[in-house]
Order: C-alpha cells, then structure tokens, then sequence
C-alpha cells in the first residue's frame, strides 16, 4: 500500500501528481476463504478490515454486487452523532463516534471527520419534553447533549429562524461531538486498508444462493462469477438483506424503504453545523465541497427502486425554506434515493443467525452511516469469535421474539 | 407520485391514500396457543418481497375504504387492485409485462 503523508502529496503535487497507484487490487475471485462478507458498503468493508486488522482471520473477501460504497454508503447525508435513548443504543453509537475520532489516522486516509455538532430542533412541548429526556438520558449514560434555548440554538446556527414561522422553534439538543464525515472516503479507506492486509475486494460480484452443508452449516456462497466455499458468511447487504438472507431460509423482521437525499449546488461557507428536525422533517448540513446536503423522509410504501416521489423532497425542501429563508433561492443539483431495511423497533440487528456461520448485520433503518465503524468492529468481533462482542449482545434477531426490543422509534429523526 | 387505482373510485394520486404494509396476514384466530416464536411472526416477520409484493392500501381522503394492490417492489409498477375479500390476481410473467 501506498501511504499517505504531507511529504508524499507535497512530491506528487509538485510533479503533476503522477505516479499515484491504483489503492486497491481488482482480484479474481478465489475458489476458498475463511471468511466472506456480502455487501462492499463501509460496514462490510469495515468488518472485512477489522476481521484482517484485530483478528488475523485468515483469508478475507469482501463480494459487492455493484461497485463499492454504491449503495447506501454513497447515498446518505453523512450524519454522525450518538445521541439515542437507550443505552444499549448509545453505547453502540458512541463506540462508533469513539472510533470515528480517530479513524482517519487507524486507516491513513482522510474520511473528513468533523465533529461540527449535530442541532436537533424541537417544534412543539412534545418535542421538548422528548428532547429533554433524551439528553438527561444521554448524560446519564455518558454521551454528551445538552438543551438549547431558542436563542441559544440561533447563536449556534445564525441562519436558523426560529420565530416567523409556522411551528417555532422552541429549543433544541445539542451534541457537540457529533458532525459529519465524507462517506466516499469511509468506503475507499476501508477498502484501501483491508486490501493492504490481504483482503480480496470483489466487485461486480452478486451473490445468488447462500451454500450448506449437511449439518446445515454454511458452505459458501454461489454467486455470479462462480461459487465460492467458506466457513463463516457475513451478511452486510443494507436494503437487500431480507433477500440475500432468504437464500439461507432465514426469515427477517424487516421492510426495506426508498429513503431520498438532495445536494444544492455550491455556494461559500454558510452552514457551520448540522441541524435536524423530526416534526417538520427536514436535515441539512454543508458539506465541504459547499453543497447543501439535504435529508428527506422515506416514501409510505415498501419498495426497491432506489428513487422515491418527488413529494417526499418536496416536504423536506418546504421545511428548508421555512427554517432557513436564506436558502429559498437556492438550486437543487441532484436528488436520489437509497433502500433503507427497518426493523419493527427501529435498531439493527448485528447477530448470529439459526444458519451456523451465518452472521448478518442489517435493520439500520435510515441510520446506518454513523455506526459505520462501531457496527464493522463488532460485527467483525462477532463473526472471528462466533459469540456477539458484548456491545451488540442485546442487537440480537431473537429479540423479537423474546420482547426485549430496543425501542428507539424517535432515534431515527424519520416520522415513521 | 404514484396513481393508485382504487377499486370504488378510480384512479387518484397516492396523497389520497395511506399504505397498510404487507396483505393476507390474517391474524391467528387461537392467540393464547401460539408459541412466542409463531406470535413474533405473526406481529413482526414479513416477506419484504422484491417483485410483485401483495399489499394494503385504504383510501383514507377518499371513500376511506382498504383495499388490495399488487404492485411490483422493483419498479412502483400497479399490476392490479382488488378488493378485500377477493383472492390475489396471478403477478403477470415478468417478460409480459
């Protein structure tokens, strides 16, 4: 691998930044390894790494059916923050934000982490007792969030208008670690570090039948470029997990979702945070390259077809306006949708299977970004060790049947 | 938007209408003799279909009356609608459609 540093891009930018190399192999796929993960988004892509880093698991592939950090690692609004209601929740996510902190130096690669604060407003007394309890919660459990007044909220984003409009804005929580982070680079850098250790990334690879033994262990997986024998199959397949789960007869609790995102063109440096709003439904943040990324709801219906009804942005651009009328003249540049699997109670589920050496992590709902790393490194944990890591203990699928959900219906910031 | 037909009414955008989830589930009629298993899917498992998916929809800001659709997941396309009651009409082959 080729590392990065200042000495090596200051050479490189002085000499016409040639001599670069590609920063990771295109193999042929192998007729055998230890471990394959489904699914070449960051938190495949993250578990495949941690599986080679932490574990020394053997021999790694990574099978994408498309091109990595295509799906939902390339489609969402890169919000990071770990501000959930439960602990089980915030632990979870608060190991991710832990990771996040010093994820571009773990990896040598820039993922633009920057924790410039996640604002989640709160419209109505509903609002303000939920968001209260939250960040009493959060405190208690040792993630920082803190209440805003008002006028506190606008001192921290000036262009927030929380007057002159429709539901006022009645105050807001604040997480100060909580920000963004650029997720191409969450994808190549994973991507980058797991193919220095050895792991093979396939791409343009599906995954068409999930392969056993007689004692009804996994053998390995039939895909489009041939069938390939492994012990242990993660399943980190996003929106598609019911189906690439079925091909091992597991039944899941989960409904996949078209969920929109929309970038406006770009303009200077005007947004200093994130800002979220669950009644109204709107978020939006800046990212650097000076677009406005702007978070819509999901469509009512399920479905698969990674667009959704211009109504639902509509409503999400609507409430921008209203929040922010600075941005009323502003162009819209692209809009697109990704496959979001929810769960019944709205948390993942990062688990061993009935299958044995069958692990899936999915139901990430319209949340999965920010857990990238946290969720990589235990599931990770838990297919090398073939026992759960005790901060995904709780994330189990037997949950749904047992009554011990996670119930974080609110964590999302959709109105479900 | 999608137009949704609804079988009293007719063809009307989908703001008229709320969706119902997946169609067919019928409610077990001996609950207390479930297992915690059968009861979990019966309240949570669904077949999260991609293709021709069986579904509810009730035209809420209409007659207000539920109905059935068979809607293919991969493209939003309604292959037909039906009323309560009636079984599911066969999903087209998919190179017919």
């Amino acid at each position: 691998m080729q590392p990065f540093s200042g000495l090596s891009l200051l050479k490189r930018g002085l000499t016409g930044q040639r001599g670069w190399t590609a920063q990771w192999r295109h193999p042929e796929p192998k007729s055998a390894y230890d471990a394959i993960i489904i699914g070449g988004g960051g938190h495949g892509l993250g578990a495949a790494y941690y599986l080679a880093s932490e574990h020394r698991f053997g021999s790694v592939a990574v099978l994408e059916k498309g091109w990595i950090g295509g799906g939902n690692t390339g489609r969402n609004t890169t919000i990071i923050r770990s501000n959930y209601l439960f602990d089980e929740s915030a632990a979870l996510y608060d190991h991710a934000v832990k990771l996040w902190e010093s994820l571009s130096q773990t990896l040598n690669y820039n993922v633009m982490f920057s924790q410039r604060g996640v604002l989640m407003l709160a419209h109505s007394v509903h609002d303000v007792q939920v968001s209260k309890r939250h960040v009493h919660a959060n405190r208690a459990a040792g993630v920082d969030n803190e209440w805003l007044t008002p006028e506190e909220a606008q001192a921290f984003c000036p262009p927030l208008n929380i007057g002159d409009i429709r539901y006022p804005v009645l105050g807001a929580a604040l997480q100060r670690r909580g920000g963004t982070a650029r997720h191409d680079a969450v994808a190549w850098g994973y991507a980058r570090a797991a193919d220095a250790l050895g792991v093979d990334i396939i791409e343009n690879c599906a995954v068409t039948g999930i392969l056993r033994n007689a004692d009804g262990s996994v053998a390995g997986v039939e895909t489009t470029r041939g069938p390939i024998s492994a012990r242990r199959v993660g399943v980190a397949a996003a929106g598609h997990s019911s189906v690439v789960m079925k091909m091992a007869g597991v039944e899941l609790p989960l409904e996949s979702y078209p969920l929109q995102a929309l970038v406006s063109e770009p303009v200077k440096p005007v947004f200093p945070c994130v800002v979220m709003s669950n009644t109204i439904h709107a978020y939006i943040s800046q990212s650097d390259k000076g677009e406005l990324v702007i978070g819509a709801g999901t469509d009512a219906y399920t479905s698969y077809t990674q667009r959704g009804g211009l109504h639902i942005s509509s409503h999400a651009l609507e409430a921008v306006c209203e929040l922010f009328p600075m941005f009323r003249r502003l162009r819209m540049l692209r809009n697109w949708g990704g496959i979001v699997d929810v769960t019944p109670d709205r948390s993942p589920i990062i688990a061993k299977t009935p299958v044995p050496g069958l692990y899936v992590n999915c139901g990430w709902g319209t949340g999965g970004f920010k857990a990238t790393p946290g969720a990589a490194h235990v599931f990770a944990w838990t297919i090398a060790r073939d026992e759960p890591h005790p901060i995904n203990a709780p994330f189990t699928l037997e949950r749904f049947r047992d009554g011990n959900l996670i119930d974080e219906a609110a964590a999302a910031a959709v109105a479900h | 938007m999608l137009l949704i037909d609804c079988p009293y009414c007719g063809e009307r955008p989908e703001l008229e209408f709320v969706y119902g989830g997946q169609a067919h589930i019928a409610r077990p009629a001996q609950s207390a003799e479930l297992s915690a298993q059968q009861w979990s899917d019966y309240l949570y498992r669904r077949d999260n279909t991609r293709g021709p998916h069986a579904e509810r929809w009730r035209h809420t800001h209409g007659c207000g009356r539920f109905f059935n659709a068979l809607r293919d997941t991969t493209s939003d396309h309604f292959l037909a609608t039906y009323r309560l009651g009636e079984t599911p009409p066969r999903a087209p082959d998919e190179s017919a459609s």
